[in-house]
């Protein structure tokens, strides 16, 4: 088995949340490693973006305006896929919305909102996908988690509970799956340069604050996130199974220090 | 553009315990990526060995014979790769020991030696290395831990304890070094087909013992924990730091369970009506 190949030739992969940001990043990463890609997202225009982003790499590129949070539209999506590329190999669940807002004022519907797209979707998702694989015997699928399923920000509660429960649905999903060779892992990503960061990115002052908390001192660019998946989906990683992997530049080592000083980590340990 | 990503052209890497294993298969992958490579162990002719397969690819390699148990071996193994190639961009912290007992059986000096050879080495290879990546801003450490490091499964006591020492100390240094832009993370290995672990897969009722317990139903090869580390070295893992990173086929999912593993889902639920009924 050569264990190092990370050419994803001619395996069909489904992206959701692909119109822009990481999902946009991995669809062309994809792309360019030989995937064929199913753009999934809710804005007609920047799934057109993404689809133009990608098809440059010679593969065959499809954009499909799904509602992730609607079992019907999910399973005709992946009926769409199958009609059209014959079979499903790749599920990348993407697609997530984060209110900025404490528990204690959070309103029923946004709290609803954001399970449904961050939980129910990658469950609609991952079961309509799976069909397929069990039936291949043979798949991969990568959910994203986020960092703040592991340290609780005190300003977006709701999203935290989501991406924790993502990554216990990844490593439930996981163990149901290994007897169809089918590998479920999970990723999650620190403070990467997309427009869910845009209020932490607004101005070079908020932005230096959060990069004094970060061991490597930056916020990632989205391929960064891409890379780390499309390691999930080769063969790479073929005895990985259950797990997530985090990417954060080091930020969830010592927790999110709310000692917003600014100084950088050696400044404060009086380091060189 | 997959390709590059993997690439460790023109990068000096130091892998330990590269005679045989794990640490052979790294030291060969990192290779066939480009890298040259210095590999250290105690037995010379098993790495002249590695070291030809290396240079067969066209990569230079360095034998140094090296005892991690020996702190002047480490620091001499630092200051040799220093004076050939000038860098250290890699150190893979592989050799380990692993003593299986009973604690009640465990001597003082048995306890010693696994934390010394499997968590102190760890600790002053890295030390020595990172001097030289913080003065040229860049470099990645890669500890092979184990899931015993997270999973306390009987018999390993101190071997445990050490891997969960490594695991806790490669955040440490992660958080320290990461401004210097060196980045530091651990594998987590289960089963792998290797010396160390012969005694389980080469009799066949134990091993099918295990590969049941094992949501892959199987143990892996060493060049699929070679693949992890080349990813680590690489700029396809720019962003990750103070990772710890489980390669087990599933083993630590749910406790060894050797129960429900090895059937089908449609045997499961069965089974599950059958109790119910």
């Amino acid at each position: 088995m050569n264990s190092s190949n990370m050419s994803l030739k001619d395996k069909v992969a489904i992206i959701t949340g692909a119109g822009r940001g990481i999902g946009r990043s991995i669809a062309v990463s994809f792309a360019a490693a030989g995937a064929n890609i199913i753009v999934v997202d809710l804005d007609m225009p920047e799934i057109e973006n993404t689809v133009k982003a990608a098809e440059p790499n010679n593969v065959r590129v499809l954009g499909m305006k799904t509602d992730v949070t609607k079992k019907e539209e999910v399973d005709s999506m992946a009926a769409k896929v199958l009609q059209t590329f014959g079979t499903i190999d790749i599920l990348v669940n993407n697609a997530a919305i984060e209110y900025y807002v404490p528990l204690m004022l959070m309103r029923e519907e946004g709290w609803d909102k954001t399970f449904d797209v961050n939980v129910k979707g990658y469950f609609l998702c991952a079961q309509a996908a799976g069909k397929t694989m069990i039936k291949n015997n043979r798949g991969i699928i990568i959910n994203f988690a986020s960092m703040a399923g592991i340290l609780a920000d005190k300003y977006s509660g709701a999203y935290c509970a989501s991406k924790a429960a993502i990554i216990q649905f990844s490593r439930s999903l996981a163990g149901e799956l290994a007897n169809h060779n089918i590998r479920v892992n999970c990723i999650a990503p620190g403070m990467v340069k997309t427009r869910m960061a845009a209020a932490a990115l607004k101005d070079e002052e908020t932005k230096n604050r959060f990069c004094g908390l970060i061991p490597l001192g930056r916020f990632a660019e989205p391929e960064e996130m891409a890379s780390v998946a499309l390691f999930l989906a080769s063969d790479a990683s073929s005895y990985i199974t259950g797990t997530t992997i985090i990417v954060d530049g080091g930020v969830s080592i010592s927790g999110m220090n709310h000692d917003e000083s600014g100084k950088t980590v050696p400044a404060k340990y009086k380091i060189l | 553009m997959a390709k590059i990503q993997f690439s460790l052209e023109g990068k000096t890497a130091i892998v330990t315990g590269a005679s045989r294993g794990i640490g052979k298969a790294i030291a060969l992958a990192f290779a066939d990526a480009g890298a040259d490579v210095v590999v250290a162990s105690r037995t010379i002719p098993d790495l002249e060995k590695t070291a030809e397969e290396i240079r067969l690819k066209g990569r230079h390699a360095l034998v140094v014979k090296t005892d991690i148990s020996r702190q002047q071996d480490i620091e001499s193994l630092i200051e040799k790769t220093v004076k050939e190639f000038h860098s250290i961009d890699i150190l893979v912290n592989n050799a380990a020991q692993l003593l299986l007992m009973l604690p009640s059986m465990l001597r003082d000096e048995g306890w010693d030696k696994m934390i010394n050879t499997d968590l102190r080495s760890c600790f002053i290879s890295s030390r020595e290395a990172s001097k030289v990546m913080i003065k040229n801003r860049r470099g990645s450490i890669i500890n092979i831990g184990s899931v015993a490091g997270t999973m306390a499964v009987p018999y390993e006591s101190a071997y445990a304890v050490a891997k969960a020492g490594l695991i806790h100390l490669t955040k440490v240094m992660a958080g320290e070094l990461g401004h210097y832009n060196v980045r530091v993370n651990s594998i987590e290995v289960g089963m792998v087909r290797t010396k160390m672990t012969e005694g389980v897969w080469s009799n066949p009722q134990i091993a099918k013992i295990f590969e049941q317990g094992i949501p892959m139903h199987r143990i892996s090869e060493p060049e699929e924990i070679a693949a992890v580390a080349l990813f680590l070295a690489s700029d396809a893992a720019s962003y990750v730091t103070g990772a710890s990173i489980c390669v087990d086929g599933g083993a630590s999912l749910a406790g060894f369970n050797p129960d429900i593993q090895g059937m089908t889902l449609p045997e499961q639920y069965r089974i599950h009506k059958e109790s119910l009924e």
